[in-house]
């Protein structure tokens, strides 16, 4: 009776307990934390993208040495491995797990799971299995092809390491796999199956991943002279994204558990919503609904029971295509705020590139540090605003240095090929609320 | 008699990467089972034999392969492939 009531009177609170990440411009939380309260760029040149004919030769891909490697994954996972999303999702959430506190032991956890989603799983190991397949080597594969090229990939690892118990699951839904993820984690809590959760999402990276999107000339090809000015999301002169890799985790917990264990909480999340838009009225494959996006940032909203004024600064998708300002119109829009009523947005692309899958896992990462560290990080890349963004907000919206300011709530959206679209608020933790 | 050993020696060297037993290692003869002793994990015997196949360069057809299963087996295995080459 009183569990029945107590369902039926107050929705379980779930707060963020761990952090975890992997970027390219900062390895680590402290690290990250540092680069982008700095605004420091992790975009760099590849050669060998330029020796393959690639229009863009630059990206932000994490520089991880062997030493670092094997502080996460045993000789025997890393004997004939070749998957640098599963690798940055193993150590951002191995991170994320030690962070909450969390011991790795021997003993199976029932109370806690993964939702840890990826676009694809291991491209190089994929193109090497195919190699061999083709000169009729089926039999060289070996025992380790399937557990990395397999989508759920990066789940089935983590899932071992830590000794995970409940849900063990990889979504892909594009670039808004990330923010999705958490979304689905904060669900199963709220819906008393889980206690923690980790959840977050990787990406591969390198030219077999990035290939297919520098054939659709959605890549900047002006900057490879100057790399780690490639990436301007915002900005008059935005010409294409950078793309990048890496993977962001975080733990979830019911407060309860939270406060059980004694855990530090850096934040919590009120609340979300994730929607499509049908790839109708406007909406494709590549292109947003505008509808739907804004459907999507209001039900967020209206889910957390907050106001949009309430918003301290937003986190947006703004991948640096000339399309930008498209997605701060669906902003203005649904929240009915511009000009100088507008929060300040800023974008992490500026400096990390667009992590694909992983981007919204790592946005938010960056989104729970602004609220622990009360700043908010800077745009870089942005010194020429885009008129068509000046004509709906004021240019002061969109911080160049770093702020530091009370941050209490912060509004997260991705959006993703299929017209699919995830928005996510998050709070400073209080008691009381 | 010393082929053998040496037989035993490289064997050790190519399972060493998957055992989870370390005395059972330590302890390696003619006797030892790859997953009852060495606890090696069954997918990873796989492995094991494309290892000794690169180390010998012999090509091991999959009626062999079903036999590997311990230390004796698998030289026996490997003595016939290497006197056919």
């Amino acid at each position: 009776m009183s569990s029945q009531y107590s369902k039926q009177s107050a929705k379980t609170r779930v707060v963020i307990t761990g952090l975890g990440v992997v970027a390219s411009n900062g390895v680590g939380v402290n690290s990250f934390c540092e680069a982008i309260k700095d605004g420091r760029s992790g975009i760099r040149y590849f050669p060998k993208l330029k020796d393959l004919g690639f229009s863009c030769c630059i990206g932000g891909v994490p520089e991880i040495s062997e030493d670092k490697k094997r502080e996460y994954l045993t000789d025997l996972q890393l004997r004939n491995f070749d998957s640098n999303g599963i690798l940055y999702g193993c150590m951002a959430g191995m991170d994320a797990w030690r962070d909450a506190g969390l011991s790795i032991d021997d003993k199976v956890d029932f109370d806690s799971g993964t939702i840890f989603g990826t676009g694809t799983s291991s491209v190089g190991k994929f193109r090497e299995s195919i190699y061999k397949i083709d000169d009729n080597k089926v039999r060289r594969l070996g025992s380790t092809a399937v557990a990395q090229t397999m989508v759920s990939g990066v789940s089935a690892y983590l899932g071992g390491i830590l000794g995970l118990g409940n849900q063990v699951t990889t979504n892909s839904s594009a670039c808004t796999t990330g923010t999705e993820a958490i979304m689905m984690g904060y669900d199963r809590i709220v819906a008393g199956d889980a206690k923690r959760m980790l959840v977050g999402s990787c990406s591969d990276d390198g030219a077999y991943l990035w290939g297919g999107f520098d054939a659709m000339r959605v890549l900047t090809y002006k900057h490879n002279e100057l790399p780690v000015q490639g990436s301007r999301p915002m900005s008059a002169t935005a010409s294409g994204f950078v793309p990048g890799g890496g993977a962001g985790a975080l733990i979830l917990e019911s407060l309860e558990s939270a406060l059980a264990r004694n855990a530090t909480i850096y934040a919590e999340i009120l609340g979300g919503h994730i929607n499509s838009g049908g790839q109708r009225n406007g909406g494709s494959m590549t292109i947003p609904n505008d509808e739907a996006v804004q459907q999507c940032i209001s039900k967020a909203i209206e889910k957390s029971s907050i106001d949009a004024k309430d918003i301290d600064t937003i986190n947006g998708h703004l991948t640096a295509t000339k399309n930008d300002h498209m997605e701060i119109k669906n902003w203005t829009d649904s929240l009915g705020l511009s000009g100088d009523e507008f929060p300040p947005i800023n974008s992490l692309k500026s400096m990390v590139g667009h992590c694909l899958s992983a981007a919204g896992s790592i946005e938010s990462v960056a989104c729970v540090l602004q609220i622990r560290d009360q700043f908010i990080f800077p745009n870089i890349n942005c010194e020429d605003v885009s008129q068509d963004i000046i004509s709906l907000i004021s240019e002061d919206c969109i911080p160049k240095k770093k702020v530091d300011k009370e941050i209490n709530i912060v509004a997260k959206a991705s959006f993703g090929f299929g017209d699919v679209n995830g928005c996510i608020i998050f709070k400073k933790y209080n008691l009381d609320k | 008699m010393s082929d053998k050993v040496k037989l035993i020696d490289d064997l050790k060297e190519i399972v060493k990467p998957y055992i989870q037993d370390q005395e059972a290692f330590d302890n390696i003869s003619e006797a030892t089972d790859f997953i009852n002793d060495l606890k090696i994990n069954s997918a990873n015997l796989v492995d094991v034999v494309l290892d000794i196949e690169d180390k010998y360069d012999i090509e091991i057809d999959n009626d062999s392969m079903d036999k590997m299963l311990n230390v004796k087996a698998s030289l026996e295995v490997i003595q016939e492939k290497l006197a056919s080459k």
